[in-house]
């Protein structure tokens, strides 16, 4: 009997030790919501759909890249979807009315993206301003002068090379925004994992002043949050820039919403020092499976929102929840 | 003597450690029962279950003879029992008043705050304690003494039958104290029944009537405080005798002065300091809270601003304008409080460690060396004897001593020369201490310099070679620490003795 019970409470001990994997419980969701999408519609299994459902998480999934840098540091970044805004006008207007290289105007992108990440990040740590309204002001700025650039409209005649970053195929079969999704969360990893840089993120989230006492430049951390936040926007933007074929002055509205949600269904906690870049990238997956199969379903995009909402609710509610346990 | 509060064979289990094994003694009506033990003995704990924060798994508390259990402090506060945290409960903004009622404010008929009646219930309450505080004033505002007073009057105002007080006097002055012992003893006068935890032996002997000693979570004894003595009393916390608190060091001083400090003048003050420290001394900065101590070893490396400053280390001019150049310099500070400045506390004790010196565990493409990084972690968890499961434990898991240990630790992993320990010892138990103690002592042995901040005396006289004593935000005297040098003498100066002219 003794040894029952101490088998028992051993086993029951390990699965809380996985359920304490933040990754583990994101995971099993999107395990439980693919099950579900295979079961209501036939099409979901499909070789077409799911390269369109990678082909449709990429964008949102990279932006939560930064996204996760910037909240482990317990900092938030609303203006990455005026970021895309900005860069991809610039970048669309580089091409079409200056005539530049492809190659040159996705540099000019991803720099301008950085900048702007440089900005939030500096006004954030030197002028100590709240990080929510830093980047609220800077979800107008960038989106105004693309408006004023373009006086709204599309800007279009793009170079048809410039296609195959948001069109093109690797081998014919992968997506060019997946693998580069791929890529972008690879490095994330290894920034995050195996560099001193990740290390710092997270203990500036969980204890900024006892990482300012180890003699650590807590400043410069917090400001290649928000520059990694930029570039990853700016990365986003280029794809669909190149998807669109135009560049889009009214273009990520929202997206800062996606990617926060994404961050956080992840696993990740809202008042940063914990999380996992893993766990973002499921939880991108997730609010892209919900909106595909409910697309299949034929649910009603206003009923999307609805529910939308209530993932996020669920998720956070576990997730406090285990953090309060 | 009547029995209020039975605690009976309680056991508490958390996962991989057993924290209260088969505990039980009583507590009497209107005794000050003082609880005693090492970190981790088990005594916040059982306060937890008492206060209703944790269940047990065994055993039953009985109070008045009748069999309860708490799902949550409020219900152990309605039955009966308060517990004063360490950490206070207090809205900053608000006022005493405020805050002594807040959750129970008082209303007139017309449904709004009814200000007056409450302030002068507040009032009567405070005078009970003994206690003056200004009642307009937000509490964050006041004193910590002042707050920790105000969390006391919130606790009497809804039940004044069990309180407990969880190391009241970790962040008091002498003074303060007194105040708190007297506040203590009207308390008691009212019948009021207090469980007092601590680290300080001697106030078990000022204001105790019984004391009880836990060890690694089993109860050792209870016995009344009279029939005991010092020796013993440690005796029961470690289960041997210490016999010097404060280990001999062998080290020769030389007169090579590491660190120079020269015009240090902080950005609200109106002196310049200067001082300097040996190669292998332990200087103390003695003072009363309140004196400049912390503020000095802060701007010291730069965590705070300065007007002007001159450091030399080895004679060199350094720059220390932020803690990341004093530690380039050579300089670190182990901060006054560990879970605030000193650790990142969701973090595992590895990471802790190796904060300041990932730069020390990269391999050639900068990457970190994972295990070049454990290895160096576990030596440094085995040196410093910091009891852990695994090296993968969150910090905030850990106890006082052995969080205190995890700081140390990642000084040690620096190329610091100067170590700067501002209340190294605060909240943690007599033999972490000593371990702390023969830390230091192996320091300053290997060539090494320390400053060491301290509120308590006997620590200051046992470790420093030289003594300075602060007042109001000055040197008020250098000490070469000899057998002249007593406690008086110390607080002879840290009051402003010689610069008013009066004699002790």
């Amino acid at each position: 009997m003794a040894e029952l019970t101490k088998n028992k409470s051993k086993k029951r001990w390990n699965f809380k030790e996985l359920l304490k994997v933040p990754e583990f419980i994101t995971f099993m969701g999107f395990l439980v919501l693919c099950l579900a999408m295979i079961l209501f519609t036939d099409r979901f299994l499909s070789s077409t759909n799911l390269i369109n459902v990678a082909r449709q998480i990429s964008i949102n999934a990279i932006i939560a890249v930064g996204m996760t840098f910037v909240i482990l540091t317990s900092g938030i970044d609303l203006s990455v979807g005026a970021v895309m805004a900005f860069s991809g006008t610039v970048m669309a207007a580089a091409m079409a009315n200056w005539g530049w290289n492809p190659f040159f105007a996705v540099l000019i992108g991803l720099a301008l993206g950085m900048l702007i990440g440089l900005v939030n990040g500096s006004l954030v740590s030197f002028a100590k301003m709240p990080p929510i309204i830093v980047t609220l002001a800077m979800m107008e700025i960038p989106r105004g002068l693309a408006l004023l650039y373009t006086g709204g409209y599309p800007l279009s005649g793009l170079p048809a090379s410039f296609s195959f970053l948001g069109r093109g195929y690797l081998f014919n079969v992968i997506p060019i925004p997946v693998v580069v999704m791929l890529i972008v969360y690879i490095i994330a990893y290894i920034l995050l994992n195996h560099l001193p840089l990740g290390r710092y993120i997270y203990a500036i989230g969980g204890n900024e002043e006892a990482v300012r006492l180890s003699g650590i430049k807590v400043k410069k951390y917090k400001i290649i949050a928000y520059v990694v936040s930029g570039f990853t926007a700016a990365i986003s933007s280029i794809i669909l820039t190149s998807r669109l074929m135009s560049g889009q002055p009214n273009a990520g509205v929202g997206f800062e919403l996606d990617a926060i949600a994404a961050v956080v269904l992840g696993g990740t906690d809202i008042a940063g020092g914990r999380g996992s870049i893993i766990g973002t990238l499921i939880g991108a997956l997730i609010m892209g499976v919900l909106n595909n199969g409910l697309n299949l379903i034929g649910v009603s995009p206003y009923v999307q929102r609805v529910f939308k909402g209530l993932i996020i609710i669920v998720a956070i509610y576990f997730s406090s929840k285990k953090k309060n346990s | 003597m009547e029995k209020i509060l039975e605690i009976k064979n309680i056991t508490k289990r958390f996962p991989g450690v057993l924290a209260l094994n088969d505990v039980s003694f009583d507590i009497h009506r209107g005794e000050v029962h003082i609880l005693i033990g090492e970190n981790g003995a088990g005594k916040s704990t059982l306060m937890k279950i008492l206060s209703g924060v944790y269940q047990p798994d065994e055993g039953k508390i009985i109070l008045n003879s009748e069999a309860v259990s708490f799902k949550n402090p409020k219900e152990a506060q309605e039955a009966g029992v308060s517990i004063i945290h360490q950490e206070f409960s207090l809205i900053p903004y608000l006022n005493a008043v405020e805050n002594i009622f807040l959750g129970r404010e008082m209303k007139k008929k017309n449904g709004l705050l009814d200000k007056k009646k409450m302030k002068v219930k507040a009032q009567d309450l405070l005078d009970m304690l003994g206690v003056e505080i200004n009642l307009e004033r937000p509490v964050q505002r006041l004193s910590v003494a002042e707050q920790q007073f105000i969390e006391i009057a919130k606790a009497v105002a809804v039940n004044d039958r069990i309180l407990i007080l969880d190391e009241p006097t970790a962040t008091l002055t002498k003074r303060e104290v007194k105040i708190l012992f007297q506040l203590i003893q009207n308390l008691k006068n009212k019948g009021v029944t207090m469980i007092y935890i601590s680290h300080h032996l001697e106030e078990a002997f000022e204001i105790g009537d019984r004391l009880t000693c836990l060890r690694d979570g089993t109860w050792i004894n209870t016995r009344p405080v009279k029939e005991l003595t010092q020796d013993e009393i440690i005796r029961m916390m470690v289960g041997r005798s210490i016999d010097n608190i404060y280990p001999k060091r062998t080290t020769k001083l030389g007169d090579e002065e590491l660190l120079q400090v020269r015009n240090l003048k902080q950005v609200d003050s109106d002196f310049k300091i200067d001082f300097s420290v040996k190669k292998g001394e332990v200087l103390g900065i003695a003072g009363l809270v309140g004196s400049g101590r912390t503020e000095l070893v802060r701007a010291l490396i730069g965590a705070d601003q300065t007007d002007s400053k001159e450091i030399y280390i080895s004679g060199e001019k350094v720059e220390t304008k932020s803690p990341e150049q004093a530690l380039k310099a050579g300089i670190g500070l182990i901060p006054e409080n560990r879970k605030s400045q000193g650790l990142v506390l969701d973090m595992s004790v590895k990471n802790n460690i190796s904060l300041a010196s990932l730069s020390k565990v990269l391999n050639s493409f900068l990457f970190l060396d994972k295990l070049k990084e454990k290895n160096s972690v576990t030596r440094l968890i085995d040196d410093l004897n910091i009891k852990t499961p695994h090296m993968y434990q969150e910090v905030k898991n850990l106890s006082g001593g052995n969080q205190q240990k995890v700081v140390l630790a990642k000084w040690l992993r620096t190329d610091c020369k100067v170590l700067i320990f501002d209340e190294p010892t605060r909240g943690i138990d007599v033999g972490a201490k000593v371990e702390i103690y023969k830390l230091m002592n192996e320091l300053v042995g290997s060539g090494l310099s320390i400053i060491m901040v301290s509120s308590e005396l006997p620590e200051i006289l046992g470790m420093s070679d030289r003594i300075l004593v602060m007042h109001q935000g000055r040197i008020a005297a250098e000490l070469m620490n000899c057998d002249q040098v007593t406690q008086e003498k110390i607080m002879f100066y840290a009051t402003g003795g010689a610069n008013n002219g009066r004699v002790n």
